[in-house]
């Protein structure tokens, strides 16, 4: 909630902030700059790429706060490191009490930490000592070592001098003690605002997840073989799914009978995802190649085959007539009429093909595979390391842009006249 | 030596409600080779109907069409047509548009190369050979459309309503180039068109149809084509007998548009 609003925040501030700015640069001098109507005139409405920059800055900020990371200069209180100390009040059968010191040193996980050596101090309650992880708890059995112990019938009634209960907490200064149900304090120390590394590394960690995983690999293979294989599944079942898809959206465009007959199987299949048929496929071809290429040409072959289809309706009757009476056969219609002007619709097919490909590939090792990017993250989470996880994520959203950004630079490539017919 | 004759065509199919359409009844005509008609008529009247029908893309539910002794079956290359807009190929540059016909039967290159060149220079684009169809204007596209059609060498071409969708100023130009093709290359023209203006100033003969049924009305000989041919047309548009014929066919159409909607009307 707090992360919201900071970010809410940033977005309205850096929005002054560069409307300020851009008050003192020199005005654009296009066309658009003397619209004066902008709100609702949808090419009036082009993406702000000081917008874009400082969004993709603001996300790594917030992330770098958030984790204690060098990349951001500010950071959110991080959690309580160091030596600390309350007191315990300890109250025999009899009546009589008696206060003692505990020690703890709060320490990074990850690095050796030794309890604090203490005196045990006069009195029949002995000072204790406890060494606890940042954003760990520790149950510290205080009466161990005291006269008269638990078993004695003594039991804890205040934290540096305030009463406590079973159940209750007391706050300190650097963290709070909690008493259980049996009457042992729990501390635990402030956590601060920042995230613990198992729940959201830092930026720079992740990183060097990338470089160590690039170097020497992760689950017997290395990164590139990982994402490599998720590739080339996606390739190979996008590909078996265009070869077979859009031959049958053309003989569904173009004959009644053929339209009549798969109909219904496309038009039942389409809705079901491809992630609910990866159980299916696991059953049949087993959890190898073979299953993942079948998964993902089936989930190519109904987008394809309903681009393709709509591709041969979208063709101008006056175009497939004009082509008649020019002398075209029929061979020539579909070749030369047909096939080019489904193009269009055929590379939209094909862009979303591809991202339901790479996304399905990824749900697919997700369940069951030998290597790939959605293998990595699912072994990853199971060793709680987190960084690879968020890598494997980044990776993936990295490659699946970058395919959108490769289909979409072919189309403008291939065909020039999308839109304009 | 060949002839269009269309001989008693009807056209009658029913609607998905049951109702039927007469869209077409005992349409007769004999148009010689050279000539050059103008359709005019109230929507609905049937007039693409016809031409689509002497295109072979529809077939009629009685009677039939020869040219030159030949029945019509289907479309085929000796019936060449252009369309109003949109039917050109996008995706071939104007060389390969206008190139399409002769490419279809196998023309050896050397010879499609040469006949698009002269082509070019007919209608005026001889620097536009390797422009994207979607880089020219309106008026270009509809030069190329009729390139097209002649690249094919065609015995009639079937107009329908190539000039619609222009300006008023390139569709001048547009008819002034219509009538020059039409006397340079001798081919027989059936167009249909919408503007009583353009069916005088280009048809040799002028139909005037009728619909519910759609049925031939009133048929002209006019002089003006031929004078088209070697003068201004806005000289034409001045000549004595033009204006009368105009306002005469005009309020022609104009009667029935209006006994259109009076059917209606009463029906409503």
């Amino acid at each position: 909630m707090t992360i919201l609003l900071i970010y809410i925040a940033i977005f309205v501030a850096a929005y002054l902030i560069v409307r300020l700015v851009a008050r003192g640069v020199a005005h654009a001098t296009d066309f658009t700059s003397l619209k004066t109507v902008t709100f609702g005139d949808e090419s009036a409405v082009t993406a702000d790429r000081t917008a874009s920059v400082v969004s993709v800055v603001a996300i790594f900020l917030i992330w770098g706060a958030f984790t204690g990371s060098v990349i951001s200069p500010i950071h959110a209180p991080g959690p309580f490191v160091g030596d600390t100390s309350f007191t315990y009040t300890a109250e025999a059968e009899d009546g009589s009490r008696d206060d003692a010191t505990v020690s703890v040193r709060v320490f990074e996980v990850g690095t050796e930490a030794e309890e604090p050596s203490i005196e045990p101090g006069d009195g029949f309650a002995k000072d204790d000592s406890a060494k606890v992880g940042a954003w760990r708890s520790v149950l510290i059995r205080v009466d161990k070592n005291d006269e008269i112990g638990r078993g004695e019938g003594a039991k804890v009634v205040a934290i540096n001098g305030e009463p406590i209960a079973p159940g209750e907490t007391v706050k300190l200064a650097d963290g709070e003690v909690t008493l259980s149900t049996k009457g042992t304090p729990n501390f635990k120390p402030n956590q601060g605002w920042q995230m613990e590394p198992i729940w959201l590394p830092s930026p720079e960690a992740v990183w060097g997840r990338i470089v160590e995983i690039a170097n020497t690999g992760y689950q017997n293979s290395t990164l590139l073989q990982h994402l490599g294989w998720s590739l080339f599944r996606v390739v190979a079942g996008f590909a078996a799914g265009a070869l077979v898809g859009i031959p049958l959206g053309y003989a569904m465009g173009l004959s009644s009978w053929f339209r009549g007959w798969f109909d219904p199987i496309v038009e039942f299949m389409r809705p079901v995802p491809p992630l609910a048929l990866i159980p299916l496929v696991i059953i049949w071809a087993g959890i190898g190649e073979v299953g993942k290429v079948i998964l993902l040409f089936l989930a190519a072959l109904w987008i394809m085959t309903i681009a393709a289809r709509s591709g041969v309706s979208g063709v101008k009757i006056s175009k497939v007539h004009a082509a008649y009476s020019l002398g075209a056969s029929k061979w020539q219609i579909l070749t030369q009429v047909i096939v080019p002007n489904s193009l269009p619709d055929i590379f939209t097919g094909a862009r979303v093909a591809m991202g339901v490909c790479w996304g399905t590939v990824v749900a697919a090792e997700l369940v069951a595979a030998e290597k790939g990017a959605g293998m990595m993250i699912m072994v990853a989470s199971k060793f709680q390391l987190t960084d690879i996880v968020i890598m494997g994520i980044i990776l993936i959203g990295i490659i699946g842009y970058g395919i959108d950004i490769l289909m979409r630079m072919a189309e403008r490539w291939l065909i020039p006249w999308k839109g304009r017919g | 030596m060949s002839g269009l004759i269309i001989d008693d065509i009807s056209m009658r199919f029913e609607l998905p409600d049951g109702n039927a359409v007469q869209a077409l009844k005992n349409v007769s005509l004999d148009i010689k080779e050279g000539e050059i008609m103008a359709v005019l008529g109230p929507s609905g009247c049937g007039k693409t109907t016809l031409l689509n029908i002497v295109a072979g893309f529809l077939a009629p539910t009685e009677g039939n069409i020869t040219l030159g002794g030949q029945v019509v079956r289907g479309p085929a290359a000796e019936r060449g047509m252009v369309f109003q807009q949109g039917a050109l190929f996008e995706w071939m540059n104007v060389r390969k548009n206008i190139g399409f016909g002769p490419r279809m039967k196998n023309t050896p290159k050397a010879d499609i190369d040469k006949r698009v060149d002269e082509l070019l220079g007919i209608v005026g684009l001889q620097d536009f050979g390797e422009k994207m169809i979607y880089e020219l204007s309106g008026g270009m596209q509809q030069r190329v459309a009729l390139a097209r059609c002649l690249a094919n060498e065609p015995e009639v071409i079937l107009m329908d309503e190539p000039l619609g969708a222009l300006d008023a100023l390139t569709r001048e130009k547009m008819q002034g180039l219509v009538l020059k093709l039409w006397k340079e290359t001798g081919k027989t023209i059936i167009l249909i068109t919408h503007s009583v203006e353009e069916a005088l100033l280009l048809g040799e003969r002028l139909l005037v149809m009728a619909p519910r049924p759609g049925r031939i009305h009133k048929e002209y000989r006019l002089p003006f084509a031929e004078m088209g041919v070697n003068a201004d047309l806005r000289e034409v548009k001045t000549h004595p007998e033009f204006g009368p014929r105009r306002e005469e066919i005009l309020s022609m159409i104009w009667d029935m548009e209006e006994e259109i909607m009076g059917r209606t009307e009463s029906a409503a």
